[in-house]
This record gives C-alpha cells, sequence and structure tokens, in this order.
C-alpha cells in the first residue's frame, strides 16, 4: 500500500462507478456492495479507548500492507485530513459521513480505480465496500467476496457459528452484507407514482434511501434500493433479492419516460432544453438547483432529446460540482456565495463545448 | 424520570434511528409507549429501537425491565440499557452474554435466528477466546497505565500464546464442526444468573479492575 495525503491526484478525474458506461446505465448509476467486518480481540468501536481504536487502525495496516495485490493501494489516515479533503472524500462515496465527522484513529484503503475501499474504524472496525457502474451486481459481489477472502487471510474477524459475523448493531450481523443499488428516477417523481412504488418495495424487505445514505434527503431523484435484512440468508440470495427488484424499477421508470414523451414531446424537450439553458448560462448556482437541473438533462440525453453532451459528463458533473470538490477543483477554500459564482462557472465551461480542464480554473 | 406526554414514570426509552435529524431519544410510560410502537414506521429503515422496543412486552413489569437494563457484559462493561438507547454493542461477546435478550430482537428484525451464509475459510475462535483476548488486552493497557511493566509483559506473552493456539487450532480445525462446539459453552454461560466470566481465562483477574464483570444491581452504569 502507499501511504497518501495528496488528494488532488483524484480531484481531476472520476472514479470507475460513474463512468456511466455499464449495464442499464440509463437508469442504473451504480452497484455497491458492502461487508461490515470486525476484529476478533478488540471490542467494538462504542467500547474502545483511543489506544484501542489506535492498534486496531495499526494492525490492519500493517498487515494490509503484507497484500501483494494490494501494491498500489493508497492508504490515507482519515483522521489527518482537513474537513474539505474528508467531505470530497464523502462526496465520491469513499468514506462514509460517520467515519468522516467521529473522532480518533481512522482511515481508508482505496484502490486507484475506486472500485474498492476498505474503512477502518467507522460503525465496525472495517467496511468493505466495492462501487461497479450500472447494474452489475454479481461481478460486484465476485470483487468483495474476493477480497474479503484475502483480508481474512490476514485477520482474524469476530464470527459466531449462530449468528455469523458478528457485527456492532444488530442490524447487520450475519453476512453483514448490504447491497445498495443507485438509481435515477426522474420520470416516477414527474408523473407522482415513485410512493406507490416504494410502499410495494416495503413489502418485499428491501429499502430505499438518498443520494448519500441513511438519513440524508432525497436529491436529483436519485434514489438507492438496498436489503433489509443480514441475517438467515446466503450472501448470494441477499445479492439477488435486490437484483430482481432492479430490473422492475427500470421497467416503471421507462414505462414512465414513455408516458412523458407520449403526452408531450415537446413540453418533455422544452422542460429538458430550459434545464439545459440555465446550467450552461447562470452566473450563480447553488448545490441543490445543479442537481434538480443535471437530473432534468440526464433524462434529456437518455432519451435522444438533448445530443449535445454524453451521461459521462452530466455524471462527473453531479460530483465535481459539490462543495469540496468545487474546492479542491479551484484550489482554495471558498465560501458558500463564491462556490456558487465557481459552480456556474463550471457548468458553463464543461457543458458548452468550452471543455476547459479543471486546472483552467485556477 | 417522567413520562414525556404525562406525568407517569417513564419505563420505555427509545431511541428512533431513522428521524432524518439524526437519533431522537423518547422517554415514555407503557400507555403512550403502546401507542407510539402502535405507529406505522415513518422509514422502511429497520430500527433497533422499536424492534426492541416491540420485543421488551408492554406486558413486563417495571422490576424485569429494570434488571434487564441493569444486565452488564462481564467483557466490555456495556450494560443492556446503554445498548437499548445507543442501538450498538460493546464488544463480540454481548451476542453470547445477552443472548437470550438478544434473540427476539434478531428474529423481528431479520426474521431469523441462523447465519446461513459465508464462513470463515479458518475457523474462527471461539467466543470465549475472542472474549479472553479482548479482556487481556484491557487488563494490559491497565498495567502500561499504572506503570507495570512486568505484569503488562506477562499479559503480552499471553495473548501471544493465545494468538500462537488460536493459529494451531485453525490449522486443526479448518474444515470441520470444531468451530461449532464452543456455542454450547457459550450458551450455559449466558444462562447463569449473574453475568458469567467466560471460562478458561488464563489467570483471575485481580477483583479491583474495571474490567470484572459489575455486580448487579448496585454497580451498573447508566441505570
Amino acid at each position: 500500500m502507499q501511504p497518501t495525503e495528496k488528494l488532488d491526484e483524484l480531484a481531476g478525474r472520476c472514479g470507475e462507478w460513474l463512468r456511466g458506461t455499464g449495464p442499464e446505465s440509463d437508469i442504473v448509476i451504480s452497484s455497491r456492495i458492502r461487508l461490515a467486518r470486525n476484529l476478533s480481540d478488540y471490542p467494538f468501536i462504542r467500547r474502545c479507548s483511543e489506544e484501542d481504536r489506535l492498534a486496531i487502525e495499526r494492525t490492519v495496516a500493517a498487515r494490509l500492507n503484507k497484500l501483494e495485490e494490494w501494491n498500489d493501494v493508497r492508504y490515507i489516515n482519515v483522521g489527518g485530513l482537513s474537513e474539505v479533503d474528508r467531505q470530497f472524500l464523502v462526496e465520491r462515496q469513499l468514506i462514509s459521513r460517520e467515519l468522516s465527522e467521529t473522532e480518533g484513529a481512522r482511515a481508508v484503503a482505496i484502490d486507484p480505480s475506486e472500485q474498492f475501499s476498505v474503512m477502518i474504524n467507522e460503525e465496525d472496525h472495517l467496511r468493505l465496500q466495492v462501487m461497479h457502474s450500472g447494474l452489475d451486481l454479481t461481478k460486484a459481489w465476485e470483487q468483495i467476496n474476493h477480497l474479503d477472502d484475502l483480508i481474512e487471510g490476514a485477520i482474524t474477524y469476530a464470527y459466531h457459528p449462530k449468528y455469523g459475523y458478528l457485527t456492532a448493531c444488530p442490524t447487520n450481523v450475519g453476512t453483514g452484507l448490504r447491497v445498495s443499488v443507485m438509481m435515477h428516477l426522474p420520470a416516477l417523481v414527474i408523473t407522482r407514482q415513485i410512493d406507490k412504488v416504494f410502499r410495494s418495495l416495503q413489502k418485499i424487505s428491501v429499502t430505499v434511501r438518498g443520494l448519500y445514505g441513511e438519513g440524508s434527503q432525497f436529491t436529483g431523484d436519485f434514489y438507492q434500493v438496498s436489503n433489509q435484512i443480514t441475517l438467515g440468508k446466503s450472501e448470494t440470495e441477499l445479492v439477488e433479492q435486490v437484483g430482481e427488484v432492479v430490473p422492475v424499477l427500470i421497467d416503471y421508470e421507462r414505462r414512465a419516460r414513455q408516458f412523458l414523451v407520449d403526452q408531450s414531446e415537446q413540453d418533455l424537450h422544452d422542460d429538458v432544453s430550459r434545464a439545459l439553458g440555465i446550467l450552461c448560462t447562470a452566473k450563480k448556482i447553488s448545490s441543490e438547483e445543479t442537481m434538480h437541473y443535471l437530473s432534468k438533462v440526464r433524462m434529456g440525453v437518455n432519451l435522444g432529446l438533448i445530443e449535445s453532451v454524453a451521461v459521462k459528463k452530466i455524471n462527473e458533473l453531479f460530483i465535481h460540482t459539490q462543495p469540496a470538490h468545487l474546492q479542491k477543483l479551484h484550489g482554495r477554500l471558498l465560501g458558500s456565495s463564491d462556490r456558487n459564482v465557481q459552480r456556474a462557472n463550471y457548468l458553463q465551461r464543461h457543458l458548452s463545448g468550452d471543455e476547459g480542464g479543471p486546472a483552467d480554473l485556477n | 424520570m417522567k413520562c414525556q406526554h404525562c406525568e407517569k414514570p417513564a419505563t420505555f426509552h427509545i431511541t428512533e434511528l431513522t428521524d432524518p435529524d439524526g437519533p431522537k431519544v423518547m422517554h415514555l410510560c407503557e400507555e403512550h409507549a403502546r401507542g407510539f410502537l402502535s405507529q406505522e414506521s415513518p422509514t422502511p429503515v429497520a430500527s433497533v429501537a422499536s424492534a426492541l422496543a416491540k420485543q421488551l412486552k408492554l406486558g413486563q413489569t417495571k422490576e424485569e425491565l429494570a434488571e434487564l437494563d441493569r444486565k452488564a457484559c462481564p467483557v466490555c462493561g456495556i450494560t443492556f440499557y446503554e445498548f437499548r438507547n445507543a442501538g450498538r454493542l460493546g464488544c463480540p461477546y454481548d451476542y453470547t452474554h445477552f443472548q437470550k435478550d438478544l434473540e427476539p430482537l434478531l428474529s423481528n428484525i431479520h426474521d431469523s435466528l441462523e447465519h446461513h451464509g459465508k464462513r470463515p475459510q479458518r475457523s474462527a475462535p471461539t467466543a470465549d477466546l475472542q472474549a479472553q483476548a479482548i479482556q487481556l488486552r484491557r487488563e494490559m493497557d491497565e498495567a502500561v497505565e499504572r506503570e507495570d511493566y512486568e505484569r503488562a509483559s506477562e499479559i503480552r506473552d499471553q495473548l501471544r500464546a493465545l494468538e500462537a493456539g488460536k493459529d494451531e487450532a485453525s490449522k486443526d480445525e479448518a474444515g470441520s464442526d470444531a468451530a461449532d462446539q464452543p456455542s454450547a459453552q457459550s450458551k450455559k454461560a449466558s444462562k447463569s444468573s449473574s453475568p458469567s466470566k467466560p471460562s478458561k481465562r488464563p489467570k483471575p483477574p485481580k477483583s479491583s479492575k474495571p474490567s470484572d464483570p459489575p455486580e448487579p444491581p448496585s454497580q451498573a452504569e447508566d441505570a
């Protein structure tokens, strides 16, 4: 592993999961699987002393460092990062808000393509995560299963023959597995069918959350579909359970989009084009407003109503226009008002065809 | 403490984890708790607190609830009260020590009590061995803190021996069902009337140490 504090190399590019090319990528942004694991010979985080947390972080780092396959993996001491850098990693979904905001020794190991990350000292000692672009759950499971085997060769996990992998929260015990498929469902929102769809999901033990996980407001019409239980079913059964629901949602969303087109293609075309117009010409724009209009433009691109922008570009803009990214790309800290101006500049450059790289911002 | 909605004593302390503004603590009497729990869950996210509160039968007496709240894990010291307020356990041994209290909760959340997924390739150390290592580490930290380096080094050797034994055991037991056997031992431990220590400790810890099991009811923290 390579210890690093410099996140700038990440700022100008986007992780693998945002490339927008996987199966069903017009509607499915990413497929993410995480595993919660704990070391067998330490208390869970809540009862850890500062020394325990440090010892866990050091032990895990030393053992992961010996993995040959991990030579290129970046190791970041999260406690040593500035607030904006921590927020930057949250925006890229490489670490959780909890890991960013908690105190004490904590770290994250990230592979260079950003397909996987391992958080150390989050709610559990280890949180492994794999993220793929589009609907790609089988490969994501294969990858994280391999990653888990590799780490398990170096670390003894807390495990109970009856309850499986032991976790700090009983909602994660057993497999410790959470499958999350991030979906873009703007037409279901516009046609007001989204609540009805979610109510039907509740009945089959699948949950829906906003873009940045638990507790966040839904922004930009992005929804995360996840398994609700972790005990009593095998990992592949849980993956399949979510995998079976997603195509149904894709079908609903496609039908809702077709309904909008059939109802009045001209109105829809007008709506998405105005959204692009605002993003290309605004002089000040907030993060929420950007998400709102980017969501419309993304649907317009996928329906062939807008041809001048690629989906990958829109996916990147969703991340690059968020507060920490904007500040990293700009090279200095910015207040909220300055960020709104810089965000508008950035969007204009990247959507008007005059694509200056991130360096041109300075 | 009084109920948030009336003058009756609050016997239910519920932490709602799914509130968008962060965890919300509620102190309710039996009647108001019944009212709250009969409401539809506001979000589909599984909530430890609501599952837990549903599990604690509304007919349970105040004394029974208080006794359960004071129950503490002999390894990490967490009380059941602290767990049900925070929704997070203190150490792997809690699953053994609070087994009969946690099982209805697990059943509520997952509709199952048995893991059917992946198993570690190497056999995992037993619940008792896991607990032993956590306790020894705690004792070692305490010894270092009071500058008793001789004792600290003794404990370090014990930890190493434990680690070596664990590796040896994994080699012997890999792929066999031997790893399942200790669960019976763990069950036995959790069924005893007072907080029990995991068996097979290398040395009995000194009574003054905080890692000792708190004796209910007087020493229960947070109660």
